[in-house]
């Protein structure tokens, strides 16, 4: 037996020192990245010009169980890439874009940088979650690289002068619930259900009832959740309906909340549901009855089939590609590559600029754009990265977003 | 004293030490010469502290022959104990200081946890402890993902429900933040102290394999009742590889928190799906071969890593080959095979050689 | 007490569902004598086949379930076959369980190819809404009984199936000791193959129930509950038919009260806490038969 393990040791190493020469090959092709040309990058593009290209990198979750959320910005990212050269690039410039796997876990969010790092990344488009997104910021200090992260809602992500983002941050949309639900005098009694495991939903759920208090509303039961027990929620929904709570907050995502829907409906409870950006896809859950949405209220910068001509060719476009319906996360990517072409065409930036270069220039003329996305008109952005862009309530009826003003 | 050159090499241990070394060494000088990727630059630190780990639960599924499905669970106890030293000293201690420090307390609390989880935990066999070990791994995991600490000049604070409960003076620091968990811990971790580490936790598992009473843990492990009668305390040395399991698993834990900046007590770093992985590599490497556990551990953890290119078949490829090669290294019938070729081939070179 | 009498309702809803993926589990787990990792992952096989046909292509549940109970069938059958098999008489037993390991990677990352990560809304397979109590203080979900009837059924087709037919003999005396078992002439493998088929065929029913209980569908549904059928089945004790369904029911009734009672938040530490303190008072579980280690 032991002869058997000995080979098999013989075995592996031959294996690692295979690896290691693979990952010292892979540094060698590190000048003639370009050559892997991402996915249906649109070479044919009419107007753009040749070998040079921005390299856009994306981080996010593309396996385990935050995947819909990960595939649906490269997707969404990829999209709005492609139309760019289609329409002839940025300063006449190609975009190029590589995605990678972090599996919502920080440690590989930093491998997958470095990995984008070897590629020849020049700007980075990430990471799509909270934390993974700030371990990268950690390195893009370092690096000098701009970040412009699409979804990391956490305050932290963006407390170094490289790092932008597209969505809320957690506090600010936390408050801003709080202040929605007091001045629409919606309820008096309100109940939370919240992951505790997850940083946007216990950042949100926190901030919102320390505002609660100023809005005159009373918190009646915040109960919680895990990601490991995200599918029984008869005790938190029983706990808010004895409290008397007319609405329910969930700062949640869509798929634990199409299951607390389904079963408030089934305990015969029907108070007001309100969430946030990470309930809007609950009407996109494959065969989920959308009655039981009805009247659910959403503070949401983007909602799925809005009527305007940007979200409208955006979702066709990505129904067609993908086959699904792109969430706010992906909202959130497409408008994120808008946003790095408006200021990399304010700056006058070419790709020659490097690394540092392109961050030093981005960083002020991030600050000086207005972009109309998908996520709201006329965004703008200070220099502390956050956006300026204000939340709009919708609410489900007939089965589709309808503006709650 | 006529030795030969190579004499230091024929100990089984010492290649261990020689290959880790060399691997070092080779890395040092490639790093120095500026040719490796930054991704695999990257990569080295984890593959150190999954080895520690996987080393450290070798020694409890291999040499003490007890299934633990909760190492992540000790992880999870060095990693935020250390980091949470290091949030407090972040600015008034010197680095290479503070870390030792942080070093010395993540291994001391999961020695701790190891050694009270580890008097339940050990009057129970097989399955039964292996469900334990998981159970408390995932509570530590739970309570560290609702734990909020702070500390302020009238002292340290926690609650368990919200920041806000703590109770905080203005000057006060948290130090851990709920599902935030900590946040900004200085990175001390380095290749090179990684590997230290690593060389640190092999000379103590292999001098205890080889010592009085690793062979008590060792007869425990192949008859319980036999050791018993030739007065063996089972329950002293039970106990003891246990806990110097879990501080292994600790000391990786605390490299872990001081590689990256971030630091959450969720499922995707401390679950019990860690907890399977480390196992994973243990068993591939060879049950009760320590060395087998540190190649196992680089090479597995590489392998999705290298496999990056394959964009998202990767875990797919991943799975096939942790199948195949289980089949390829386990099998009876394919060793069996696998002995004849050998064979074989001996046979051959033997009379090429005479000939 | 009413709001007591809820909470055991609702725990016995959460149990049931437990308790029939338990069943299932157990049937692997006590006489192959394997920790089969994977069987969450059969579990979301036959669901996302139950909901192919069900959703896409309209056909009726009573018809997707035994289509979905085959499929898993001899998937389960064959994995036995190519990947379990071939290391059952390895040096250790943990061989095989890596492979499992393995088994369960591959399966999730098929279906994340096939059908995507985005969660699936799983038409329940039950339409029944079910019935209330105390002036509609208390509604038990039709789910609910109908998951109980059909685990006490499969229960007690088990418990004949096991003790009163030549093939479930040789189970039992392939669970007690597969080289004596050999020698009475007892075909071992072609045991194993029947164990493993019926231990997949009742994921696929487990899958049926788990969706229609909690239907949300991604290609990681199965992997909490085949951990915490793992939970159950060594809670109820190891081998045991009823225990594993005991098992199932006891551990969803400890995670509601928990829940209503001490914490949300902290509810898997409870749980968690209380399997050990069940454990450590009793070593072998529930129903679990105490074996004296000879010498």
């Amino acid at each position: 037996m032991k002869k058997f393990r000995k080979a098999a040791s013989v075995v592996l190493a031959a294996l690692m020192t295979a690896s290691m020469v693979a990952g010292c090959g892979s540094s060698a092709s590190q000048g003639s990245g370009s050559g892997e040309t991402a996915g249906s990058a649109a070479s044919e593009a009419a107007g753009a010009s040749g070998d040079a290209a921005f390299k856009i990198g994306v981080i996010g979750p593309l396996t385990g169980g935050a995947a819909a959320y990960g595939t649906c910005v490269a997707n969404s990212a990829q999209l709005a890439v492609d139309e760019i050269n289609a329409a002839g690039g940025v300063n006449g410039y190609r975009l190029e874009l590589k995605s990678e796997d972090d599996e919502l876990d920080a440690q590989k969010s930093v491998n997958a940088y470095n990995t984008l790092k070897d590629w020849g990344m020049q700007m980075l488009l990430g990471s799509v979650t909270s934390a993974c997104s700030l371990a990268v910021s950690e390195e893009t200090k370092a690096d000098n690289m701009f970040q412009l992260t699409p979804s990391g809602s956490a305050k932290e992500c963006v407390q170094y002068d490289n790092v932008f983002r597209v969505c809320f941050s957690d506090p600010a949309q936390g408050t801003a619930s709080a202040e929605y639900i007091g001045q629409h005098k919606l309820a008096s009694k309100v109940g939370i259900i919240y992951d505790s495991s997850d940083v946007y939903s216990s950042g949100i759920a926190t901030n919102f009832v320390a505002e609660a208090a100023n809005q005159g509303f009373e918190v009646v039961s915040q109960e919680a959740f895990t990601a490991d027990n995200n599918t029984d929620f008869s005790v938190q929904l029983q706990k808010a309906k004895d409290g008397g709570a007319e609405l329910v907050f969930l700062p949640i995502y869509y798929k634990e909340a199409s299951l607390i829907l389904q079963q408030a409906d089934k305990m015969g409870y029907k108070p007001t549901f309100f969430g946030c950006d990470g309930l809007d896809g609950i009407l996109g859950v494959e065969n989920f009855d959308a009655s039981l949405a009805e009247g659910t209220m959403l503070l949401t910068p983007f909602a799925a089939d809005a009527t305007d001509d940007l979200t409208v060719n955006f979702v066709t476009k990505y129904k067609e590609l993908y086959g699904e319906t792109p969430n706010q996360f992906g909202a959130d990517a497409y408008d994120g590559v808008y946003a790095i072409k408006a200021a990399i065409e304010k700056g006058a930036i070419t790709p020659e600029a490097g690394v540092s270069g392109i961050c030093e220039s981005l960083k002020k003329t991030m600050t000086e754009i207005s972009v109309d996305g998908l996520t709201s008109e006329g965004m703008t952005w200070d220099a502390t990265g956050e956006p300026n862009k204000s939340p709009k309530a919708v609410v489900i009826k007939d089965g589709a977003y309808v503006s709650a003003e | 004293m006529k030795e030969n050159k190579f004499s230091f090499l024929k100990k089984k241990e010492n290649v261990t030490y020689a290959i880790v070394i060399a691997v070092w060494i080779i890395m040092e000088i490639l790093l120095k010469a500026g040719v490796v990727s930054s991704h695999l630059s990257g990569l080295l630190v984890p593959m150190c502290y999954y080895a520690i780990v996987a080393v450290g639960l070798n020694l409890c599924v291999g040499i003490l022959g007890e299934l633990s499905l909760g190492h992540a669970g000790f992880m999870c106890i060095g990693a935020f104990f250390s980091a949470a030293f290091s949030q407090i000293f972040k600015d008034s201690l010197p680095g290479g200081l503070r870390f030792f420090l942080a070093l010395v307390i993540g291994i001391a609390f999961s020695a701790l946890f190891g050694f009270l989880i580890g008097i339940p935990v050990l009057r129970l066999n097989g399955d039964y402890l292996a469900i334990v070990t998981l159970a408390f791994g995932e509570i530590i995991k739970n309570i560290l993902n609702s734990l909020y600490l702070g500390l302020d000049s009238k002292g340290f604070h926690f609650s368990l429900t919200s920041m806000l409960e703590l109770g905080m003076e203005p000057d006060g620091k948290t130090l851990i933040n709920g599902a935030m968990g900590v946040t900004g811990t200085p990175r001390d971790a380095n290749f090179t102290i990684a590997i230290f580490l690593l060389i640190v936790s092999l000379i103590v598992v292999q001098n205890l394999i080889n010592s009085r009473d690793g062979r008590a843990i060792m007869s425990i492990r192949d008859n319980r009742i036999a050791a018993e009668s030739i007065g063996i305390n089972v329950t002293k040395y039970k106990m003891l590889a246990f806990t110097m399991s879990a501080a292994i698993a600790g000391m990786a834990g605390v490299l872990f928190s001081h590689n990256i900046s971030t630091l959450q007590a969720t499922g995707q770093y401390f679950g019990y799906n860690v907890s399977i992985m480390i196992l994973v590599y243990v068993v591939l490497g060879g049950i009760g071969s320590i060395r087998g556990s540190v190649v196992a551990a680089a090479v597995l953890y590489l392998l999705p890593e290298l496999l990056r290119g394959l964009n998202k078949y990767r875990m797919l490829i991943y799975s096939i080959v942790l199948i195949v090669v289980m089949i390829i290294n386990w099998a009876p019938a394919v060793l069996d095979k696998r002995q004849e070729l050998m064979m074989k081939f001996r046979k051959g070179n033997r009379k090429n050689g005479t000939a | 007490m009413l709001s007591f009498l809820t909470s055991l309702v609702n725990g016995l809803s959460l149990g049931s569902i437990y308790a029939i993926i338990a069943l299932g589990y157990t049937m692997v787990y006590g006489i192959a004598k394997m920790l089969n990792f994977a069987h969450g992952d059969f579990i979301m096989v036959g669901s996302y086949v139950i909901f192919i046909f069900v959703s896409n292509l309209g056909l009726s549940p009573v018809l997707a379930i035994p289509v979905a109970v085959v499929l898993c069938l001899i998937l389960g059958v064959t994995t036995e076959r190519v990947a379990y098999r071939p290391l059952r008489n390895a040096a250790s037993p943990l061989a095989v369980l890596i492979t499992a390991i393995g088994v369960s990677y591959l399966l999730e990352n098929v279906a994340l190819l096939i059908f995507g990560a985005d969660t699936k809304s799983f038409t329940s397979v039950i339409p029944w809404s079910g019935i209330t109590l105390a002036g509609g203080e208390i509604r038990i979900q039709g789910v609910t009984i109908v998951t109980i009837i059909t685990s006490i059924v499969i229960l007690l087709a088990l418990q004949f199936f096991v003790h009163k037919t030549r093939e479930g003999q040789a189970m039992l005396a392939v669970a007690q000791d597969r080289s004596a078992a050999t020698l009475m002439g007892i075909d071992v493998n072609k045991t194993i193959s029947l164990t493993f088929a019926i231990g997949s065929a009742l994921a696929a029913i487990a899958g049926a129930f788990l969706c229609s209980a909690y239907p949300s569908l991604t290609p990681y549904t199965g992997a909490m509950p085949g951990i915490k059928a793992f939970v159950a089945a060594v809670l109820g004790g190891i081998g045991s038919i009823p225990g594993a369904m005991l098992g199932g029911l006891v551990l969803g009734v400890i995670e509601i009260l928990a829940r209503t009672y001490i914490s949300t938040q902290l509810s898997d530490a409870i749980v968690f806490g209380i399997l050990v303190i069940v454990l450590l008072v009793k070593p072998t579980g529930i129903l679990g038969k105490i074996t004296q280690e000879k010498v």
